[in-house]
């Protein structure tokens, strides 16, 4: 992959429609060897372009899902304390019982492996969901490529993972994690570009339902809403109308559907009554000829 | 940290040109160091210098890492990369004017202090116009105790400038602790989970013999705190005194505060975290005071907290986080409906504390509104008009008393029949669960 516009294409031959910016960001991170930061609210795609480079490159996908209290047992490493205590019980005290036998991989240690195929893609979701000593765990997995295991000494990986963090933004992540990042932050595709994701992702439905379902809802984007949806909701709700066998959008499909958008109760009672069908008539006049 | 080896481009001109690109974004605040413009350098060399669209966003990856910068970015960016000279022009303008007025500020209220440390039997010798609390009062050691006590009654919109001045060494001094939260983290002490890690050690030094059995226990965090703050007219003599208050929790470590955001809101909504982590009290509500625009004006509560839902809400209620509302309830806005905010609130935060100084009267009955409106959506319901009020708050906390909030709500009776089919389901369900707990 020697440009930019290699990237692009391959991503795009591989279903990620991905803008210019966000295929400046992804070449540099992997030029770089740096791992890459993405932030944006959810359904933007930032997970997906993870699975796209892992995949358009052949390499493996460790993902690393976050959430609160995460440690290092089930992100980095863990004994297997059961099979130790019965290597010392059975008297073999020869054995050493922190080798590799007893120690089970959990995904960040498994990115700094040896893996087939070349270094893996080490997928760091929703880091927002974490806490500040994971974050600050990660500074040193991040910067140098290594792990340490008190019992062992530093893993280091013999070629950098290509890492990519994911962020919803519930919180601010800290700077010193951020430095040590490309950063990006994924928004809301134009028209143009949701219509071509939506036409990648949902290839069966029919041109005009595609341009008011992405009009409609790129239109909905403006409304004051407490959720905005997501690209992931555009996707969702072509294959609901899909399933329904629906045309054309009307005021009564979209009450019927709206669930599949939006997802706060609030919200949806904006739209009720008139207010669907005025947002679909200028989504409708919105729609270039 | 492993840097990529630092080649230098053929174009010593470019080089040039990133680095002061950098330093002028370094002065509208981007925190770029030099690491970051090594890598800026190497970065365009990878991309190739080809498409001025493809340079910006090679620049942008490597500087920016917020996206309240990416503005800044932009325009700094058009700025630069069409007429660096005239961007040079700009900022010899600008940023000594700036600068100027901010270090006047800080150095204000710095050097009161210093004067006051070095002096201690000396007024400082130039008064410094315009501050309320230069004063320094001598109180005779033998009444402390009693001035402390008639100062912690007093109501704060009744305090002389001297009064409110010791107020303020006093709140600074005040504690508010808060029950800690359980985290999904260990301590390796006694407790009701098993430690194979530890048990397996413990085995390792008896030759395998299993002697002990190690337990640990769930390790407890401190929840977060956001404070919003009513600044309008009606609150004035409140919301200083309060926000001095705030100032004390936010900058006292082992508090028992995770992190603490504090917004202020009359007719907007401003976020002065930062401001508030600003050392020095006066420095920090000075710098607040500057960034929000509607000091002592109108209050449009709705529009406010609608604001801090759709904008700050997902930002800074995760985690359990707990909200302190400070505000009389007397929404101006004739439109403003509270109500469904309060409740959009109410289900993102753990807790809701309302701080209403209008409590402090007897015969106060939620008449107004807004406080109709707002107060079933609340969990603490407390005054907040003098010290003992916050001191109490701080005891009620520790106890999960909920405050007057079941005297007020027996004296709104039972809302009438159409409001719970309009707030929806969650505030019949939350009514039900009130009445329940009520005797």
């Amino acid at each position: 992959m020697k440009t930019i516009d290699d990237l692009q294409a391959q991503l795009g031959a591989g279903g990620y429609i991905c803008d210019r910016p966000l295929a400046t960001v992804a070449f540099l991170a992997l030029k770089l060897g740096r791992p890459l930061f993405l932030e944006g609210d959810a359904g933007t795609g930032k997970t997906e372009i993870a699975k796209a480079i892992a995949a358009s490159l052949g390499r493996r996908l460790i993902r690393l899902q976050c959430y609160e209290g995460l440690d290092a047992s089930t992100a980095v490493y863990e004994w297997n304390f059961a099979a130790q205590m019965i290597a010392i019980r059975s008297g073999d005290s020869k054995e050493d019982v922190f080798s590799d036998d007893y120690l089970i991989a959990r995904p960040l240690l498994e990115a700094m492996m040896p893996q087939e195929g070349g270094p893996p893609v080490l997928l760091i979701d929703e880091i927002d969901r974490t806490d500040a000593p994971f974050e600050a765990f990660l500074l040193e997995a991040l910067s140098d490529f290594q792990v340490t295991i008190p019992e062992r000494g530093a893993v280091a990986a013999p070629a950098p993972p290509i890492v990519i963090l994911t962020s919803n933004r519930t919180r601010e992540v800290h700077d010193a994690l951020k430095r040590r990042c490309l950063y990006h932050w994924v928004g809301y595709p134009d028209f143009e570009r949701e219509m071509a994701i939506l036409q990648t992702r949902a290839p069966e439905a029919a041109k005009c339902l595609s341009e008011e379902v992405v009009a409609f809802v790129q239109r909905l984007r403006g409304e004051d809403l407490f959720k905005k949806p997501g690209v992931a909701e555009t996707i969702d709700w072509a294959k609901c109308l899909l399933a329904l066998d629906v045309i054309s959008l009307s005021p009564e499909v979209i009450a019927d559907t709206l669930g599949a958008v939006l997802k706060y109760q609030d919200d949806i009672q904006k739209l009720q009554g008139s207010a669907a069908k005025k947002i679909l008539d200028e989504a409708r006049a919105a729609i270039p000829a | 940290m492993r840097h990529a080896p630092l080649e230098l481009p053929d174009h010593p001109k470019l080089t040039e040109n990133i680095t002061h690109f950098a330093r002028a974004l370094r002065k509208a605040g981007l925190a770029i160091g030099p690491g970051r413009i090594a890598e800026a350098i190497v970065a365009v060399k990878a991309a190739g210098f080809t498409d001025k669209a493809d340079f910006f966003w090679t620049l942008h990856a490597c500087f920016v890492s917020r996206p309240d910068d990416r503005a800044v970015f932009a325009q700094i960016f058009r700025l630069y990369w069409r007429d660096p000279q005239f961007l040079e022009h700009m900022m010899t303008f600008l940023t000594p004017a700036v600068r100027g007025v901010q270090d006047e500020r800080r150095a204000q209220a710095a050097e009161r202090r210093a004067a006051q440390a070095l002096l201690p039997d000396e007024d400082p010798t130039a008064p410094v116009p315009g501050s309320d609390d230069a004063t320094e009062i001598d109180i005779d050691a033998t009444q402390t105790a009693s001035a402390e006590e008639r100062l912690k009654t007093l109501d704060f919109e009744q305090m002389t400038t001297t009064e409110m001045a010791q107020a303020k060494r006093l709140l600074a001094k005040l504690r508010l602790p808060v029950p800690p939260l359980p985290s999904r983290r260990f301590h390796a002490l006694p407790g009701p989970r098993p430690d194979w890690r530890g048990t397996l050690r413990q085995s390792m030094r008896h030759g395998g013999e299993v002697t002990h059995f190690a337990t640990k226990r769930v390790r407890e965090k401190p929840p977060r705190l956001v404070v919003l703050c009513d600044i309008s007219g009606s609150m004035a003599d409140y919301s200083r005194p309060v926000l001095h208050f705030v100032h004390a929790v936010a900058n006292r470590p082992g508090q028992g505060w995770g992190e603490v955001h504090a917004f202020t809101f009359g007719t907007r909504l401003t976020n002065i975290t930062r401001h508030m982590r600003t050392r020095d009290v006066d420095a920090a509500l000075a710098l607040a005071g500057a960034e929000a625009q509607d000091w002592e004006g109108g209050t449009r509560i709705a529009s406010c907290l609608h604001g801090f839902n759709r904008d700050w809400s997902r930002r800074v209620l995760g985690q359990g986080a707990v909200v302190l509302l400070i505000t009389d309830g007397l929404d101006r806005d004739p439109d403003g409906d509270a109500g469904p905010v309060m409740e959009r609130l109410s289900l993102t935060a753990r807790q809701i504390i309302w701080l209403n100084p209008l409590l402090r009267f007897d015969s106060f009955a939620p008449k107004a509104r807004g406080v109709r409106q707002m107060l079933p959506f609340v969990d603490v319901f407390r005054a907040g008009h003098n010290i003992a009020a916050l001191e109490g708050l701080a005891a009620a906390l520790a106890t999960g008393n909920t405050g007057d909030k079941a005297r007020a709500m027996a004296m709104m009776g039972t809302p009438n029949a159409q409001e719970p089919d309009r707030l929806g389901w969650s505030l019949q369900h939350r009514l039900a669960s009130l009445q329940k707990r009520t005797p």
